[in-house]
C-alpha cells in the first residue's frame, strides 16, 4: 500500500511539473502574439498596402516592404528549391553508403545550423563588394543560401522514408533509374518535399540579418533588381528602434504581417503532410 | 573412419537429372553461382536449370539464400553497393551476368513480383501503364486494350474495371498482389519471380494467388520463393530445396516430396527442422 501511494505521488509530481513546464513555455508564446496583436492590429490599414515608407512624422504604408519581401523571397524560393532538391535527390539515391555524400550531408548540417548573419557577411564579401553596391539580387541569393539546406534536408529525409521494395519493384520492371526516382520516388515522396519548401520560405520571410548586408533597405518604390530593395525585417528594425511614434506603428503592422504569413505557411505545410498520410 | 565412409556420409554434389521429356525447354542455365553481400556468402557454387512453360519452387530455411538466388536472375541485387555475383546466368543462350548486358532490357524480359503487394502510388491504370510506357509508346485505344488485357490476365479486371482511376494503395492486400503480377505480365516477360507472393496474404487470396500461378505457367518460366510447404508442392513442377546458401537437391517436384535423395530435405519437409 505503501509503495502503490509513493507511485501515485511521484506520478503526480513529474505529471504537474509537465503541465507547469508546459503552461510556462505557452505562456510567453501567447504574450508575444497578444503583444503583436495589441499593437500591430490598428497598423492594419488600406494605407499600408497601398503607400510607400514615409519619412518621419507623414503618413504612408510599407507597400515598397512587402512588394522587396515578396520578390526576394520568391527569387530565393526559385533558386534554392530546385538545387536544394537535387541535392537531396543526390544524398537520398545516387550517394548511398559513399564517403563523399557523408561529407555533404555532413557539411549541409552545419550550413543548416550556421547562423544567418554569417551567410549575410559571406554574400556581402562575394556580390556587394564585387558589384560596388547594395543590391536585390545579393538579398535573394543570401536567402537561397538559407533555404538550400533546409530543402536538402527535408528532401532526402522524405526520399529515405520510401521504401526500397518501390524502387526495386520499378528496377524490376526495367525502369532506368532517373525513371524510378522521378516517376516513383518523388511522387511517393512529394508531399513531404513541398511541406519542406513551405518551411524553408517561412524561415527566409522573418530574416532580417542576411539582408541587412546585401539588400540593405530603400525608402522608395524600387524594381530595380541591381539596386537596394526595401524589405519587411530591415525595414521593421530601422522603424521599431527609431524615436518616431508612427514609424514604431508601422514597424508594429510589419510583425504582425510577417508573422500572419509564417503563421500560414505553417498551417499550409502541416494540412499538407497530413493530407498526405490521409490518402488511403 | 576410413575415406571412404566419410565420403559417404556427405551428401553428394547435386547433378542434373536426365530425364528424356520432349516438352521440356531449358531457359534458364544457372551456373556456378556464388554471391556475396559484402563478405559474406550468401550462395555457394550453384548450378541447376529452370524449364520453361514450369514452375520451379525454391524451399528452405530463411536465410538459406531462395530470394538471393532468384534475385540474381534480373540482377536486381546490383540496386545495392557491395553485393555482387560470380558465375554465369545463361537465359536463351546468353550469360546475362557478363558486363555489357542492357540491364533493362534484361529486367523486361523477367518480370517479378516481391513478398510485400508493391503498388506505386498512382491509379490502378497508372501501375499497368508504367512499365507498358518504358517500351512502347501507344495510342491511348490501344493502351486501355493492353491495360485490360494484363488485368484479366492476374484476374483482376472484373474488381478493378470500374475504378481504374482510383489509387493503387485503396485495394486489398490480395488485390495489390494481383495488381503487381497484372503489372509484371503487361510488360510482356518470358520469365516470371516470385519472391513469397502468398506470404503476406489470407489463405482466400493465397488461393487466387496460386490458381493465377497455374494458368500463367501455359506461357512463363516461373520461379517462386515459398516458406509454405503445401504450397510448393501444389503449385509447382520442380522444387529445389536449399540450405545455408547451397542447393541440397533439386528434382521433381513429386519425387522431392515423396522420395527425397536427401537426409536433409527429408527432415525439411517433414518439418523436422527449420
Amino acid at each position: 500500500m505503501n509503495l502503490y501511494f509513493r507511485r501515485r505521488l511521484a506520478n503526480g509530481i513529474i505529471m504537474t511539473l509537465s503541465v507547469a513546464a508546459t503552461g510556462f513555455g505557452l505562456l510567453w508564446l501567447v504574450l508575444v502574439l497578444w503583444t503583436l496583436l495589441w499593437n500591430g492590429v490598428t497598423a492594419i490599414t488600406p494605407a499600408l498596402f497601398s503607400q510607400m515608407t514615409p519619412p518621419p512624422g507623414s503618413a504612408g504604408g510599407l507597400l515598397n516592404a512587402i512588394f522587396g519581401s515578396v520578390v526576394m523571397t520568391l527569387i530565393a524560393t526559385l533558386i534554392g528549391t530546385p538545387t536544394g532538391i537535387l541535392a537531396g535527390t543526390f544524398l537520398a539515391e545516387y550517394s548511398r553508403g559513399s564517403r563523399f555524400g557523408e561529407v555533404v550531408r555532413f557539411i549541409n548540417d552545419i550550413l543548416l545550423s550556421a547562423p544567418s548573419i554569417i551567410v549575410g557577411l559571406f554574400v556581402y564579401e562575394l556580390m556587394v563588394v564585387n558589384m560596388g553596391h547594395f543590391s536585390a539580387w545579393a538579398g535573394a541569393v543570401a536567402l537561397a543560401i538559407i533555404v538550400i539546406p533546409v530543402v536538402v534536408r527535408t528532401t532526402e529525409d522524405m526520399l529515405n522514408l520510401v521504401p526500397d521494395t518501390l524502387r526495386e519493384a520499378a528496377s524490376a520492371l526495367g525502369s532506368p533509374k532517373w525513371k524510378v526516382i522521378v516517376m516513383i520516388s518523388y511522387r511517393a515522396a512529394i508531399q513531404g518535399m513541398v511541406t519542406g519548401v513551405m518551411l524553408a520560405v517561412a524561415r527566409i520571410a522573418g530574416e532580417t540579418a542576411p539582408l541587412l548586408f546585401t539588400a540593405l533597405n530603400n525608402q522608395f518604390w524600387s524594381t530595380n533588381l541591381n539596386a537596394p530593395m526595401a524589405n519587411l525585417p530591415v525595414v521593421i528594425f530601422q522603424f521599431a528602434m527609431s524615436p518616431y511614434a508612427d514609424w514604431q506603428v508601422l514597424a508594429w503592422g510589419g510583425a504582425l504581417l510577417i508573422t500572419i504569413t509564417v503563421l500560414f505557411l505553417n498551417i499550409g505545410a502541416r494540412a499538407l503532410a497530413s493530407w498526405g498520410t490521409f490518402k488511403p | 573412419m576410413s575415406p571412404a565412409s566419410l565420403r559417404q556420409s556427405m551428401p553428394p554434389p547435386y547433378r542434373p537429372a536426365t530425364r528424356p521429356d520432349p516438352s521440356l525447354q531449358q531457359k534458364v542455365l544457372i551456373r556456378d553461382i556464388d554471391f556475396y553481400y559484402g563478405n559474406f556468402k550468401a550462395l555457394k557454387n550453384i548450378t541447376m536449370p529452370l524449364h520453361d512453360k514450369r514452375v520451379t519452387a525454391f524451399i528452405g530455411p530463411s536465410g538459406c539464400g531462395k530470394s538471393t538466388l532468384i534475385r540474381v536472375l534480373n540482377r536486381i541485387y546490383e540496386l545495392y553497393p557491395g553485393h555482387r555475383a560470380t558465375g554465369e546466368v545463361i537465359i536463351d543462350g546468353e550469360n546475362t551476368l557478363a558486363p555489357g548486358v542492357d540491364l533493362n532490357l534484361l529486367r523486361a524480359k523477367i518480370g517479378m513480383v516481391f513478398q510485400k503487394p508493391t503498388p506505386f502510388p498512382m491509379s490502378i491504370y497508372d501501375n499497368i501503364a508504367f512499365g507498358i510506357r518504358l517500351y512502347h509508346r501507344l495510342p491511348r485505344a490501344e493502351l486501355d486494350d493492353w491495360v485490360e488485357s494484363a488485368l484479366r490476365r492476374a484476374a483482376l479486371w472484373d474488381e478493378v474495371k470500374d475504378k481504374l482511376r482510383q489509387s493503387g494503395l485503396g485495394l486489398s492486400g490480395g488485390q495489390q498482389q494481383r495488381l503487381c503480377i497484372a503489372r509484371a505480365v503487361a510488360v510482356q516477360p518470358q520469365i516470371l519471380l516470385l519472391d513469397e507472393p502468398a506470404s503476406a496474404l489470407d489463405p482466400l487470396s493465397t488461393q487466387r494467388i496460386e490458381e493465377l500461378i497455374a494458368e500463367l505457367k501455359a506461357d512463363y518460366c516461373i520461379a517462386i520463393v515459398t516458406h509454405n510447404m503445401q504450397q510448393a508442392a501444389r503449385s509447382s513442377d520442380y522444387t529445389a530445396f536449399m540450405y545455408l546458401g547451397e542447393l541440397v537437391e533439386f528434382d521433381e517436384t513429386e519425387l522431392i516430396f515423396t522420395h527425397p535423395k536427401q537426409k536433409h530435405t527429408e527432415d525439411y519437409i517433414t518439418g523436422r527442422f527449420g
